[in-house]
């Protein structure tokens, strides 16, 4: 393990200004990754700028009823949050269905949002990997890919992307702010992780030397009836192998507004438009539900190995917005 | 009542309920464990291991390391001690991965092939990852695959006879009016103990002390003065507080890399495993590839079993998974027929892991036989009960004792088995499907020599000397209860000295033997003890000492069969739409002769059934074909049940007198997760109506056998 510096920072332009001083240096939220990584050999940071102390852990509301989440809330804290609860249920179910509660209680959400895959190979340093070491292969692909990507893959990567909490947010639009040397700025979460393409190791568009700051819902009076629900291997502290966020609003048994968004099948939290588009004016039916699961998934590419994924999505799709109507209808 | 000059005679501590003695010390983080106990002077060593499956060692370019802050030394196949791999230790010859450094040749990806040693821990892991090692790969075969040309059967041994046979198996099968034919398979398992394998070694006063972790500091000491050709008398290996061991903390290449080490530095040097690492240098459970055959008459009486096990083992030692032992034990067939099969291949040697072959024999053996109730109309626990064998189905001899019957009768009555409705796929509870399943579970009672020491203090208290190893079960609360009765005084006047070579020799905590074969000696000890205090003259200040060695009573017991029985029932949910499987409950009643101390005794029997949930629905390593190696050698890619996968698990027993034996304990280390498997695939089949022959039962399987079931049922209907 490669000897490393530590500086706390305590307000953000420090924070900003201690990364830019080392072009070795990463964040250090709650180090629930990150630290693994570095047992590991796959990080080898020189500096770690501690940035869990910064004035950003406060959960807001914004002008209009959205919500405003600072960077180093932790997850417990996010799950915990009466208003979270109340107006994005399936973002505090999503929370609470990753990691543990020792791992929440130090994982925060700029964090969360910035973990990188558990695929085997890109966390066994003596193994090859195009997103750790570029250019030195992908042995998923006609090696152990059980739990890897089903939509959106590359021949150069097919690493699924770890969050949970990031599908709660992608269904719900969040937009993701933060703050560089020069200026803030912000992106959207659907734009925030960009196509895998022949570049499988850069996994966001965040500029260089940029500090996640927070995270921001818009008001979505449809997530009121939202939920997450995960399948993983075991009932606890597993990665998800489908995980499925969805908000749905039924009038006279038509979808008014439904919002859809799927976990561990790409490379980042997947929001299912084309599902939502089959979906929008159309009857709430199981048979609308899974016509539009098939809409989704019709782009779905299996290897030998993942290719139960599809059928695993298009049963939670429908089966969990069957749920939603059924809560709904109460 | 017995009296003697202290008093009223106590007894009773056997059978009652009784905390750990050092439960305190580990629940404060008073106890020691092997990694933790300080040194002045202490060194850290890092071991290097191999990253190509199969090849011979180019060069191994120290220079750089040897520059690097804090390294003391590199030790590798050009420069470690000599050590001798080629002599007969306790349990056979040597896993030759214990001659580390004495040659070129990488048999399998993990061998290690360079010790770093440094100041530090930090520094040492720095330097391990910074050694470069060049190799000249050769091609590898890691496949492990049913019906491999090359498998062979192996010679028997003292620890395993390959093949048992009688009858005419074709014929019993063609007479038979229900034939089932299954093939079923188990994946490659970790032991994965909380504690890691961590050794410290020194030279102290001309004796070379080790501070270890392991299951039997005898054995561990024997086997270290054959490697370095000392005299047994000037090793020493002290295991004071074990966390988990589970058949893989016997001798491994960290205790012979901080002996070489400290050898070479003359400083103490400690070497302690990662998690990873773990993965391939301490042994694991093969895979297995098992096919069943059953014949039977309408009325369930078998006619033919035939158990055929198929395991692998690595180029460099060879290990038998014993699989197809079961039936040998279990159920008595006209034609009976059971097979050990070996692949050779470019892997880490397996080794014993919780109730080996048992384990993985039973979830084949115990799905057959639901399947042949299945097709023979007849419920599973009669099944069992019509092939009940009066005597040993292979050998012919009496059992010591064989209470199954009243395990399956009490299990039954309190899982709820009457009027259980046989057919699959009825009961749902929402989203789930519900199911129950049983299983019968047997494992061999065995016992080893051991000396053992008590003595009377002048203060009025006791100490025993054995040296057992407490691997997490309470074997020193199992003993000065043992001691106490013999002793006829209370429990807490008696302490116990265990983990150190230098007690005398001591059968090792494997095997289910521990108990029983400690147990045995502290009792012959103690009893001595108490005649001599019966003759009143008094303590002197050095005390009163009886020793005892069971060897030659081991050899004249009777020829028996002896066995612990059990019989496991569960209860499972099944999740159609998303392949989810959870056990919502399970019961194991056991019949495993006096057991001890019921607090542990539960707990280690509740362990034992989690970790067959766990073997069930979760446990597979991955090795990864291209490159030899694992895929996922940690926690995160290693799943293992975690608090929310396991239910309600009960745990109980029902008397087992055993006649004539001079013990009457059995030991009860393994018997918990013998069995539990099947049950778990039995009641998933009964919830679902798709059977499930390859562990374990993830949701992906789950999935997918259903669509295959779907699409079969179709293709029926079709037909039809």
């Amino acid at each position: 393990m490669r000897e490393f510096g530590y500086e706390r920072a305590v307000d953000v332009a420090e924070a900003v200004a201690l990364l830019g001083s080392d072009p070795e240096a990463r964040f250090l939220g709650g180090g629930t990754n990150l630290v693994d990584l570095m047992k590991a050999g796959v990080e080898r940071p020189a500096l770690l700028v501690d940035v869990r102390e910064l004035p950003l852990d406060q959960v807001d509301f914004t002008p209009g009823d959205g919500l405003r989440i600072g960077a180093t809330v932790t997850n417990s804290d996010l799950a915990a949050h009466p208003d979270v609860r109340r107006h994005y249920p399936a973002l505090a179910q999503a929370v609470l269905a990753g990691a543990s509660g020792q791992l929440r209680n130090m994982a925060t959400v700029g964090g969360n949002l910035l973990q990188r895959t558990r695929c085997g190979y890109f966390t066994d340093i003596t193994k090859a990997c195009n997103k750790r070491s570029p250019g030195s292969g992908c042995p998923a692909i006609d090696g152990e890919h059980h739990n890897h990507a089903i939509l959106d893959a590359s021949e150069h990567c097919i690493a699924v992307h770890a969050s949970d909490m990031a599908v709660a947010l992608a269904a719900f639009d969040a937009v993701i702010s933060y703050r560089t040397a020069d200026e803030p700025g912000e992106s959207p979460i659907t734009g925030f992780y960009p196509p895998v393409g022949d570049t499988p190791h850069i996994e966001t568009t965040l500029p260089p030397g940029a500090l996640i700051t927070g995270v921001t819902l818009p008001p979505a009076p449809v997530a009121v009836h939202s939920r997450f629900r995960k399948v993983r291997e075991r009932a606890s502290y597993a990665f998800a192998i489908g995980s499925i966020a969805a908000a749905l609003d039924v009038r006279d048994g038509v979808v008014r507004d439904v919002r859809l968004a799927l976990g561990a099948v790409a490379s980042k939290p997947w929001r299912a438009r084309a599902a939502e588009r089959a979906l929008i004016g159309g009857p709430a039916s199981a048979e609308a539900f899974a016509t539009a699961a098939e809409a989704e998934l019709a782009a779905a590419e299996a290897l030998p190995e993942n290719g139960y994924k599809v059928t695993l999505m298009r049963n939670l799709i429908v089966a969990v917005l069957t749920e939603l109507t059924e809560e709904v209808s109460r | 009542m017995t009296t003697t000059t202290r008093g009223a005679a106590v007894t009773g501590a056997v059978g009652s309920a009784h905390t750990r003695v050092e439960g305190r010390d580990k629940v404060t983080g008073a106890a020691r464990f092997s990694g933790e106990v300080p040194f002045a002077e202490l060194t850290h060593g890092w071991l290097v291991l191999s990253t190509v499956a199969r090849g011979r060692i180019r060069s191994v370019e120290d220079g750089p390391v040897l520059a690097m802050p804090g390294v003391l030394t590199v030790l590798h196949h050009e420069n470690a001690p000599r050590v001798d791999i080629d002599y007969m230790g306790m349990l056979g010859r040597p896993n030759p991965i214990l001659g580390i450094f004495q040659h070129d040749r990488v048999p399998f990806a993990g061998w290690p092939v360079a010790l770093v040693v440094a100041e530090t821990s930090e520094q040492a892991r720095e330097a391990a990852e910074a050694l470069v090692v060049r190799y000249d790969e050769e091609p590898h075969d890691v496949a492990f695959r049913a019906g491999r040309p090359d498998a062979y059967t192996p010679q028997d041994s003292p620890l395993v006879q390959a093949e048992t046979e009688k009858g005419d198996l074709e014929a019993q099968l063609a007479a038979s009016a229900v034939v089932l034919e299954a093939e079923y398979t188990t994946p490659e398992e970790h032991h994965n103990p909380m504690e890691p394998h961590a050794a410290t070694a020194r030279w102290e006063g001309g004796r070379l002390d080790v501070i270890d972790s392991n299951q039997g500091s005898t054995w561990v000491a024997g086997e270290l003065a054959q490697l370095f050709s000392l005299d047994p008398a000037s090793v020493r290996v002290r295991s004071e507080h074990v966390g988990g061991a589970f058949g893989s903390k016997g001798l491994s290449p960290h205790q012979v890399a901080a002996v070489m080490a400290t050898t070479v530095l003359q400083r103490p040097v400690r070497v302690v495993l990662t998690r990873r690492q773990m993965f391939s240098l301490i042994g694991y459970r093969s895979p297995t590839a098992q096919r069943i055959r059953l014949g039977a008459d309408a009325d369930g009486r078998l006619r033919a079993l035939d158990h055929q096990a198929q395991s692998l083992t690595s180029t460099v030692y060879e290990f038998v998974e014993s699989s197809a032992v079961l039936g040998r034990v279990m159920y008595d067939a006209d034609a009976h027929h059971t097979l050990h099969r070996l692949v050779r291949l470019d892997v880490p040697t397996p080794t014993w892991m919780r109730a080996p072959g048992e384990a993985p024999g039973s979830f084949a053996l115990e799905s057959a036989l639901d399947e042949l109730a299945e097709k023979c109309g007849m419920d599973p626990i009669a099944l069992r009960v019509r092939n009940e064998p009066g005597t040993a189905p292979v050998s012919g001899l009496p059992f010591s004792s064989r209470n199954v019957l009243a395990c399956y009768e009490e299990g039954a009555r309190r899982f709820g088995w009457a009027g259980r409705d046989p057919r699959p796929g009825l009961r749902r509870e929402g989203r789930w499907l519900l199911g129950t399943g049983m299983a019968a579970a047997t494992y061999p009672s065995g016992v080893g020599p051991s000396t053992a020491a008590v003595t009377a203090e002048p203060d009025g208290t006791f100490t025993v000397r054995i040296n057992a190893a407490d691997v997490g079960t309470g074997a020193r609360t199992a003993m000065a209860l043992v001691a106490a009765d013999a002793l006829e005084v209370e429990a807490d006047r008696v302490r116990v000295r265990i983990g150190d070579s230098d007690l005398g020799p001591a059968m090792i905590a494997g095997g289910s033997m521990g108990t029983r074969s400690w147990g045995w000696a502290v009792t012959i000890a103690a009893n001595e003890l108490r005649e001599l205090l019966a003759l009143g003259d008094g303590i002197p200040p050095e005390g009163i000492t009886a020793r005892s060695n069971t060897a030659e009573a081991i050899g004249a017991l009777a020829q028996q069969e002896r066995h612990s029985f059990g019989a496991q029932f569960a209860e499972v949910a099944v999740d159609e739409d998303t392949g989810e499987v959870r056990v919502r409950r399970l019961l194991g009643i056991f019949a495993a002769g006096t057991i001890v101390n019921p607090l542990t005794a539960r707990s280690q029997l509740v362990g034992g059934m989690t970790w067959g949930l766990s073997m069930a629905l979760h446990e597979e390593a991955v090795r990864d074909q291209a490159s030899g190696g694992h895929v996922g050698a940690d926690l995160v890619g290693y799943h293992y049940a975690a608090h929310a996968d396991v239910p309600v698990i009960e745990a109980d027993w029902v008397d087992d007198p055993v006649p004539g034996d001079p013990v009457g304990i059995k030991g009860i280390g393994e018997i918990g997760i013998v069995g539990v498997a099947a049950a778990i695939a039995n009641a998933v089949w009964h919830a679902t109506g798709v059977r499930h022959r390859n562990l374990p039962i993830r949701p992906d399987r789950v999935l997918r056998a259903a669509d295959e079931a779907r699409r079969r049922a179709a293709g029926g209907a079709r037909g039809a």
